[in-house]
Parts: C-alpha cells; structure tokens; sequence
C-alpha cells in the first residue's frame, strides 16, 4: 500500500504511523452529554469499504493526514492535511444506533 | 562563556571508496530550523531575499553560494551554512547545527547504493539536483539531498551517526561485492 502524502508525495506504507479513525477530529463539548464522550472514545465503526482515518507520516515529513480508503481494494481515495482543515463544530449529539 | 571542543559526530571515520562511490562526513556548519510565525510570510520573505533566499516549497531546496534553506516539513525550513541574520521575531528559530551528522556519498554508482536504502524513486527525472526528501534511511528518519548529478548528502540525527555510516558501508560493500562477481 502506498500513501500519496500531500507534501512529499507517494510513500510506502512504512513510512506512516496509523493512529485510528476519523472521530478523534471530533472531539465533544466540554459540556457535551456523557454518550457523546462515549461515543468519541470508545465506538467505532468497522467498515467492509470507505473509511476515513488519521496516519501520520513519521518517517517523512512528519504531518498528520487525514486519508479516505477503502478497506476491501485497498485503494486510496483521498488524504488532505489535518492542520489545513477547516475546524469541525464539535459533535454533541449521540451516534445513531446502528 | 566557557569555551568548549567542538567534536564531530564522526570523528574519526576515514572516507571509504567502494565500486567507484566515495562515503565521507560533511561538515554543514550553522543548522537552524526556521519555522514561519503565522502572518509572517511576507515579512520573512523580505528577509530572507536580503540572505538570496526565499522561502522553499516542498521537497526544494533554495541555494544562494554556500548557503541553503532546505525544506524540511510543514512550514518549517533549515537554513543551512549561515546565521539567521535579520529573521527574529519573524520565524521560529531553533539553533539545530549539533543535532545532526551529515555523510556524503559521491560517484555514479552513489544512487544504486541508496535504493538499497531508501524505499523512493532516486533516478535523475523523479529526483533531480537541488531536491530534498524527508525519507527513512532504513529505519532511520533523514533528509536527502542531491547537490550534484552524482551527489547525495545525507542528514541524520547526530545519535545515528555510526548506524548510518555502517549502514551506508554495508550496502556499498554488496554493491562492490556484486560487481565482483560481474
């Protein structure tokens, strides 16, 4: 698997560190309700196709991305840079049950 | 100020030339990190043309005589070989100059002994003279430079020094090895 990182273009797969799912962007409220927090910390989705989560590019240029991929091709989508987003509205409601 | 030996990170190591690659230290002299405060990008600019530099985009490296400024993350730079004359308060400045070693592999075979190190493209079209890439050298991480055709300078942290060296001699050792056989 290669990684195209926005910076120092495509990389091996080695070269990233993986830190888990897209939902540690979206981080709760402070005052946000308990199943919130719950749902930040400990539910995740475990999807057979289009994910999104957090790599950062340890041996490289040391920037955190955010890549879309698919877990069934292998193939990778998209990978923008954290720090370039635009900041989320923090999430306060529940996660919908599946 | 007591007035302390400067020691090279390799002291010692004498230049080994393998298959026609030559392996030796460099001394880069000054190292600092520079990395722009927000809002600053115009001002630093200035400054940095008073060097004969401005800013390098990714993967570039910004050379003015002997004086560098080598791309080396997300707005963050090495001004290499010089002082950061006139960038205070305009940028991040981080003196870096005995954090890091740097070994220099010269000679036409100098790029077959780095694809036995660096998992990227090294021909001249995907990485051409005056560029830089943070890579992993092994499992080590560093910044490549080419400076030549036939050049690559290699920066690694100071604590790697001699892992790099043996790594660098173990790969053009095989590479030598292999010309042997024909």
């Amino acid at each position: 698997m290669r990684i195209p990182c926005p910076l120092c273009g495509p990389r091996d797969r080695r070269e990233f560190y993986y830190y888990g799912a897209e939902d540690y962007l979206h981080r709760p409220a402070p005052d946000a309700p308990p199943e919130a927090w719950d749902a930040y910390l400990h539910l995740r989705d475990n999807p057979a196709g289009i994910t999104r989560d957090l790599w950062y590019h340890e041996t490289g240029c040391t920037a955190w991305l955010l890549v879309t991929r698919n877990t069934v091709t292998h193939e990778i989508l998209e990978v923008a840079l954290v720090a370039g987003r635009t900041a989320p509205k923090p999430a306060r409601g529940r996660r919908a049950a599946p | 100020m007591p007035d302390l030996i400067a020691k090279p990170p390799l002291a010692g190591a004498a230049a080994l030339t393998l298959a026609g690659v030559t392996l030796a230290m460099a001394d880069p002299g000054q190292i600092t990190s520079v990395a722009p405060f927000r809002g600053q990008d115009k001002a630093l600019g200035k400054a940095l043309k008073a060097l004969g530099l401005s800013f390098p985009a990714p993967n570039q490296v910004m050379s003015h005589g002997d004086v560098r400024l080598v791309w080396t993350g997300r707005d963050q730079a090495f001004l290499i070989g010089a002082e950061p004359r006139g960038l205070a308060g305009l940028a991040a400045l981080t003196d870096q100059s005995d954090g890091w070693a740097a070994l220099r592999l010269d000679g036409p075979g100098a790029v077959d002994v780095l694809a036995r190190l660096y998992p990227l493209d090294l021909r001249a079209a995907a990485f051409p003279v005056g560029r830089v890439a943070r890579a992993p050298f092994n499992h080590m991480s560093s910044i490549l430079m080419r400076p030549g055709p036939h050049s690559f300078e290699i920066l690694v942290f100071r604590s790697m020094a001699h892992t790099a060296w043996h790594e660098a001699g173990a790969a053009m050792r095989a590479l030598a090895a292999r010309a042997a056989t024909g």
